[in-house]
């Protein structure tokens, strides 16, 4: 079940910070759009909006308009809360419960729509979401265990799995890969190739070549100058952002010729 | 660090020993065996002036709830603690029962509902509850708050009295183990609810955050995130609390009317706490009888040492969970 995004002319506040200026985009069902852009540039306060996570910090406003298909996800009838359940979140450190076990983990955030669901069902959507997070032979014999006993890449794929067993529309992931090692991050760029099948995918990263491989549309973000907002600069196939991008500024940041 | 003299302190594992750095060794080393000579002096004191009593005791100190350590001629010494004992356990499990979901709930609301200033202002007023000295909760707990509750003791008797803890009749005066529990429940919310405050302010927000985009609602995110991160604190702040109401004398002291009886009944008058017991009895005492109160007190000294030990080890395991 996935959804398009539509997002038109939303700027994001801090207060009275300006971190993001007037960004208009679309994001595609079934593929994976990566943002791009220099530390500091608004893509993670950006992606943050999308799923309504942004109001979480104390301060934090948005104006603009988000639609979800043909939900208006800032519209004031609808539920922060439902806008979650439809637009799944991956972090930069991978967050597993601590005091769960790997099972409780996957199911964690099912059982909050499902409070009383069977035991067969949960371990059906237990045995499904980390078969999805090519997780599943890893832990299989181990489900009861701790999930802060697994490795970094183990536990990143582990949070993937918690939020595709809720089943949601879109899957953001910011920075999923930037605390783990190659080996781990080809794991979890396998998976993201996979998982596009099902879900619309936005990703932030830091490294281009990842985004180069893992993204079929790429959307370039950068300030206009200290304490300026960031703005997004330039959004397109991933090829032609990275072979031949029409800004002046994403063909800098691209070749590295930067700043 | 940088100065011209760093080749010299490069060279000072066994260097100059200078005469500023060994007072401040020296008095900080003290001031900590100072504590160690502090504790081990006063249960020697306790050990020591309780041993004339227990060894003229006729009865058996731990399972005889007589209080008679005053040997008239031809009588027998005889005392027990078995029911100041069971008086002090229970009226700090009564406070504890109370006070901690009250606690948990207090903070739950200052760290995640309460708009930041009324938190601020609330967190003080909790604070300010600890500085209240207990003889003033003891007046307001035997003027007002005995007369007030009444009602509700009658009224629990009635739909309530086929639990023995409950059971009728109700005591007319209302000085009973319940309200005195009820009042040291207030007296030790607020060390439950600074413990607790604290634990739920270092939840990290990567948890928070997990379960908030997993489309919890902030009750859900409290529960799948908070609560289990912060139950190992909770437990610990409890015990410190408990220890706190097993220690504390003079609300006590006036609000309960005391027998030394072994009574599971809450709403009728009886029980008495170890500290009650030493506080009303000492003016009187004389010779064994001194010397009985304070084996009693040994006793509550070997009761609160064991609480806040095990206290501490739940405090500390939990700082190793969150490393």
């Amino acid at each position: 079940m996935a959804k398009r995004i539509d997002v038109s002319d939303l700027n994001v506040y801090y207060g009275d910070f300006k971190a993001v200026e007037d960004v208009t985009m679309t994001v595609e069902p079934r593929s994976v759009t990566a943002f791009i852009g220099s530390s500091g540039c608004g893509k993670s306060t950006f992606l943050r909006t999308l799923n309504r996570m942004h109001e979480v910090t104390p301060g934090a406003r948005v104006q603009g308009k988000v639609m979800l298909d043909n939900l208006d996800v800032y519209d004031h009838s609808v539920d922060p809360v439902s806008v979650r359940r439809e637009i799944g979140m991956v972090f930069q450190r991978a967050n597993p419960f601590p005091t769960m076990s790997i099972y409780d983990n996957v199911i964690a955030g099912a059982k909050l729509n499902n409070q009383r669901m069977s035991k067969s069902r949960s371990d059906e959507i237990v045995e499904r979401s980390l078969r999805d997070a090519n997780l599943w032979e890893e832990v299989k014999d181990r489900l009861n265990k701790p999930g802060a006993g697994l490795s970094g890449g183990q536990q990143q794929r582990l949070c993937i799995a918690r939020a595709t067993a809720v089943e949601p529309a879109v899957l953001l992931m910011d920075e999923p890969c930037s605390a783990l090692d190659p080996i781990s991050t080809l794991a979890i760029e396998d998976l993201i190739a996979k998982l596009k099948e099902n879900y619309t995918i936005v990703i932030v990263t830091h490294n281009m070549q990842q985004a180069a491989r893992v993204s079929d549309r790429t959307a370039f973000f950068n300030l206009a100058g200290t304490g300026q907002p960031g703005r997004l600069i330039e959004m397109g196939d991933t090829n032609k952002i990275f072979t031949k991008p029409d800004k002046k500024e994403t063909e800098n940041y691209i070749t590295g010729r930067f700043g | 660090m940088t100065t011209t003299d760093s080749s010299e302190t490069a060279v000072a594992p066994r260097g100059k020993r200078r005469l500023g750095d060994l007072v401040f060794a020296n008095s900080a080393r003290g001031a900590g065996l100072l504590i160690l000579a502090i504790l081990a002096g006063v249960a020697l004191f306790l050990i020591v002036q309780s041993l004339s009593s227990l060894t003229a005791n006729e009865g058996n100190f731990f399972t005889s709830s007589e209080w008679s350590p005053e040997a008239g001629p031809g009588e027998e010494v005889r005392f027990g603690v078995a029911a100041l004992a069971f008086g002090t356990v229970l009226g700090a499990a009564i406070a504890l029962v109370l006070a901690t979901p009250v606690a948990v709930g207090i903070a739950l609301f200052i760290v995640y509902y309460a708009p930041r200033r009324l938190a601020a202002l609330l967190g003080y007023l909790v604070d300010l509850l600890a500085a209240i000295p207990s003889v003033v909760y003891g007046l307001w707990g035997l003027v007002y708050l005995v007369d007030q509750l009444q009602p509700l003791y009658r009224f629990m008797a009635e739909y309530l009295g086929w639990i023995p803890l409950f059971a009728g009749p109700v005591s007319s005066t209302g000085r009973t183990m319940l309200s005195a529990g009820i009042v040291l429940a207030v007296m030790i919310l607020p060390i439950i609810t600074a413990m607790a405050r604290d634990v739920f302010t270092q939840v990290p927000q990567t948890h928070r955050e997990a379960a908030l985009a997993l489309g919890a609602t902030r009750w859900e995110m409290i529960r799948t995130a908070v609560l289990p991160f912060g139950r190992p604190g909770v437990i610990g702040g409890a015990m410190l609390g408990m220890g706190r109401a097993l220690g504390e004398t003079m609300a006590v002291a006036m609000i309960l009317s005391p027998s030394l009886v072994i009574s599971p009944n809450v709403l009728q008058s009886g029980n008495q706490t170890i500290a009650a017991h030493i506080a009303l009895q000492y003016p009187e005492a004389t010779g064994t009888g001194v010397s009985a109160l304070i084996a009693a007190g040994l006793v509550l000294f070997g009761i609160t040492l064991a609480v806040n030990m095990a206290a501490r080890f739940v405090v500390s395991r939990r700082k190793e969970f969150t490393e």
